[in-house]
């Protein structure tokens, strides 16, 4: 009896301990289920040389490596760069001009294939052969860039990008120091892929990566399905943790106000869109505790033709600046708790960031009211009052509200304003197409990495303008040849003094924010409306959430 | 159509002493008709209301609102049951996120239905929207019908060559999906606008939307008329006025169209509702009046942005909608009627 009593005994405490132990792994996370995301619509081609979205951007870090990447943490940490498919971050050698990356052995593609030194420097020649759009803007300073630039098919990056497949080494040789250029190899479009890549776009057929998971299927109309790649095996939480989900559907098609319904009821778990802004009040009371609001680095702003009347006129340009009511726009935007009122480029908290605002009632470091009288005097000085003014706009509720705005902005300084409505699809690179002759829009810029001159210099530079066709991101054609030379000073500065760079950028900014090549609005937060099945959510300032670091329950 | 003529009294005939009514012309016994359809009447009343409201549309916004519905107001201010209120209020509640316009106050020239999401008076905009939705759908219908009627007896008296070729474009025309068709030719023309010779339209004219809604219909009425014309032709007055040498452009003038022209009044209140059905689609879909113009298709599209707080913003404009239709298709049906000549049988 008394030894039944002990083995009863015996099981209980088993049990207990067994319990007690499996506590702890519940607060670090439960592997499996299924991670249901939804968007609108999907990102266009899965090609990671090709496309240029967040959208697909943050779901590449789980899917890609590259030599180096963000690191997978949140907040600022997040910004930091780690060593992902290499060994070490590499000193600079050669006054900054080479970098000699050790290859990590043994990583394999998700179909089996082990990563070679060889497929890395096909992934290089690939930007080019493929026309990355970031091609002729991270990776120019690459030698042998400019030969790929002109002919890509037959482009070798040769003399730039060497491989040593004994030693396990890539070199990079650039034209000039270049202290952003582990922030270049960084994002998506330097990832490595299987040398046998076709070098053309690959469209929605899916490519290889060494990542946590790989892409199962795609169908750009209905659903991207991602599951777990039985060849990996972590070999940096820092650069490439395992993930908690077993499948990750992400499916297009649906409503935002049916998006945010199936989040309430559980249906689906996130969705990539803005809310609608009328439902934004009941998340933000019945499901608040479901709401994550993040600080962006990134604006809304409203560039302007300085190549096209009226907007070749520097008081024009100052007038709709003047005018902006930026609380108005914050409004439209869901409020103070979504955007902060803002008129100069750099975003608040960025590398070079001093607050600076000339266009308000009382001009200083912070806007505070519009100032019509001045706006309507300073059209009257342009001589540009009662021209025909074309805003476009993409079709998203956010964009076409503040459209409608602008508009009404317009007319009352003075011009005859329309607008004009286009496809989110092709929004941003209509408005970037000289041939379109687009006077004014609407558009956003979320950093690609946390550089000043990811803002100015991409925005603003005269590099960034390319007339005539639909990669020139400079889309007010704004090239100032002074302020141009102090970019391209303050890019040489930075690789030696990081410091005086940044008080570069800051001077940069007060004077590109001088010249008016645009109207920023505000600079946003970005809300993350999740399912109460999602828990341990990591908010990355480069990728946003990370999907793949949160568990289902 | 015509009547015959009451035979004339023999000479001798005795007085029968009964006194014959004066010979009741057929559009008098149209009108004596219609003015006895209560539904058409009733219809007509509120038909005519609407308009008369629409018309007023800028005495109520400058008079009884002050407030100009074409003006973004998201910052602006109003006093309501003695105190200022924000047009656009943001949430205080929870996360405070969002911000919602005005609802109804029903307060006559303050913001009786509401504000919209940029802070606009939607009572006012309702009365301008319906003014630009009735402008369209009215001209549209007049364009049509003049357009319809030009294909239709041309194509049907003249015959032959002149007939295949109109009937075939018609053809064309016809086998496109109504929707489709308005669609495409909207998206193009909304773009570029219309410059074709002399004809210049700007892409954000009210003349645009009139001139796409005028064309997609022109089969569905021309048809018909030619079809009726291909039948009169053959009849004795037609054939007996040929026979005479009188010039076939008096002939369709005089003998036939008259013939076809309650056809096209009937065409009238029935094709202004499908007008206006396709204006409004046309700018729920942003392809049909452009901002800041307003119809009230596009503050229904206004609107669906706000369904969860504000649906007035969408409700407002689709009751005016369905109202005005409704109303068009019950006097369409008592013209109908009033010009059917079978319904003779039912005048007392």
């Amino acid at each position: 009896m008394m030894r039944r009593a002990r083995e009863w005994m015996m099981a209980v405490v088993a049990l207990c301990l067994t319990a007690t132990s499996l506590q702890p792994l519940a607060a670090e996370g439960v592997r499996g289920g299924t991670l249901r995301l939804l968007a609108a619509s999907a990102a266009g081609s899965l090609d990671p040389k090709i496309n240029y979205t967040l959208q697909y951007w943050s779901v590449y870090q789980y899917i890609y490596d590259g030599l180096v990447t963000f690191k997978q943490a949140a907040g600022e940490e997040g910004f930091t760069i780690v060593p992902d498919l290499a060994e070490a971050m590499p000193v600079p050698r050669d006054g900054g001009k080479t970098y000699v990356f050790q290859l990590r052995k043994g990583i394999q593609f998700a179909d089996g294939r082990t990563v070679t030194v060889k497929d890395v420097v096909s992934s290089f020649q690939r930007i080019f052969k493929v026309s990355s759009p970031t091609a002729g803007s991270f990776y120019n300073g690459i030698v042998g860039a400019d030969l790929c630039l002109k002919t890509p098919a037959t482009c070798t990056l040769a003399g730039g990008v060497v491989g040593d497949e004994a030693a396990g080494t890539i070199t990079f040789h650039l034209v000039a120091p270049d202290a952003e250029f582990f922030d270049k190899l960084a994002v998506p479009h330097g990832v490595v892929l299987p040398a046998d890549t076709p070098a053309r776009d690959m469209g929605s057929t899916p490519i290889v990566g060494t990542g946590a998971y790989m892409f199962a299927a795609y169908d750009p109309n209905k659903q991207l399905r991602i599951v777990r790649n039985p060849h990996f095996k972590e070999w940096s939480k820092d650069a490439q943790p395992d993930g908690y989900p077993d499948e990750i559907h992400y499916d297009f098609g649906l409503t935002g106000q049916a998006q945010i319904t199936a989040i309430e009821n559980g249906q689906a778990d996130w969705t990539l869109d803005e809310p609608p802004p009328d439902r934004l009040a009941e998340i933000g009371t019945k499901y608040k505790d479901q709401v994550h609001i993040n600080t962006l680095t990134a604006m809304w702003y409203v560039p302007m033709n300085t190549n096209l009347p009226p907007f070749n006129s520097l008081k024009a340009r100052q007038a709709v600046n003047f005018a902006i009511d930026r609380n108005a726009a914050v409004k439209l935007f869901g409020g103070n708790a979504l955007a902060q009122p803002a008129c100069q480029v750099l975003p608040p908290g960025f590398p070079g960031y001093e607050p600076y605002c000339p266009y308000t009632k009382s001009p200083g470091s912070r806007w505070s009211a519009p100032d019509l009288a001045r706006a309507r005097q300073l059209v009257q000085e342009s001589g540009t009052a009662g021209q025909k003014v074309t805003i476009i706009v993409a079709d998203t509720t956010a964009a076409q509200a503040l459209g409608t705005y602008l508009q009404s902005v317009l007319n009352s300084i003075g011009y005859d304003a329309s607008v004009k409505t286009i496809s989110g699809n092709i929004q941003f690179t209509y408005i970037q197409n000289t041939n379109n002759k687009v006077q004014i829009s609407v558009s956003t810029w979320y950093q690609d990495y946390p550089a000043a001159s990811d803002f100015l210099h991409v925005l603003f530079g005269c590099d960034s303008f390319h007339p005539g066709t639909d990669a020139s991101i400079n889309i007010s054609g704004f090239c100032d040849k002074a302020i141009d030379a102090k970019m391209k000073h303050a890019l040489a500065t930075a690789a030696t003094d990081a410091s005086a760079a940044n008080r570069e950028w800051a001077a940069i900014d007060k004077l590109v924010t001088d010249q008016a090549p645009a109207a920023v609005l505000f600079t946003p937060k970005h809300l993350d409306f999740v399912s109460n099945r999602v828990k341990h959510f990591v908010f990355n300032p480069q990728y946003y959430w990370l999907h793949t670091a949160s568990w289902i329950q | 159509m015509t009547e015959s003529p009451p035979a004339p009294s023999e000479p001798g005939q005795a007085y029968s002493g009964r006194v014959e009514p004066p010979a009741m012309g057929p559009w008098a016994r149209a009108l004596r008709l219609l003015a006895a359809d209560r539904a058409a009447m009733l219809s007509l009343a509120l038909l005519a209301m609407i308009t008369a409201l629409c018309l007023a549309a800028p005495l109520y916004a400058t008079y009884v609102a002050h407030t100009d519905p074409f003006v973004s107001n998201v910052d602006g201010e109003i006093t309501l049951r003695g105190k200022r209120v924000p047009v656009v209020q943001p949430s205080t509640e929870g996360l405070g996120l969002g911000s919602a316009p005005l609802g109804p106050t029903w307060e006559i020239g303050n913001f009786l239905l509401g504000a919209d999401e940029q802070g606009r008076d939607i009572a006012a905009r309702l009365l301008y929207g319906g003014r630009n939705s009735l402008l369209i759908a009215g001209a549209s219908t007049v364009l049509c019908l003049v357009l319809a009627a030009l294909t239709g007896l041309v194509a049907g008296f003249f015959g032959g060559f002149v007939d295949t070729v109109i009937s075939r474009v018609l053809d064309v025309l016809w086998a496109f999906p109504i929707y489709l068709l308005a669609i495409s030719l909207s998206i193009v023309l909304i773009t570029k606008g219309f410059d074709i010779g002399p004809i210049s339209i700007s892409a954000g004219s009210l003349a645009l939307p009139i001139l796409i809604i005028g064309i997609v219909y022109v089969p569905y009425v021309a048809r018909p008329i030619r079809g009726q014309v291909l039948s009169l032709k053959e009849s004795e007055f037609v054939l007996a006025a040929t026979a005479l040498g009188v010039p076939a452009q008096r002939i369709l003038l005089r003998d036939i169209l008259p013939h076809v022209m309650t056809t096209l009044i009937v065409f009238v209140p029935l094709l202004m509702a499908i007008n206006m059905l396709t204006e409004s689609a046309l700018s729920f879909l942003s392809i049909g009046v452009q901002p800041p113009d307003a119809s009230w298709g596009t503050i229904i599209q206004d609107g669906t942005n706000l369904i969860y707080t504000r649906p007035m913003v969408a409700i407002a404009p689709g009751i005016a909608i369905v109202l005005t239709v409704l109303s068009l298709n019950l006097l369409g049906d008592g013209v109908r009627d009033a010009l059917d000549p079978r319904s003779k049988l039912r005048l007392r």
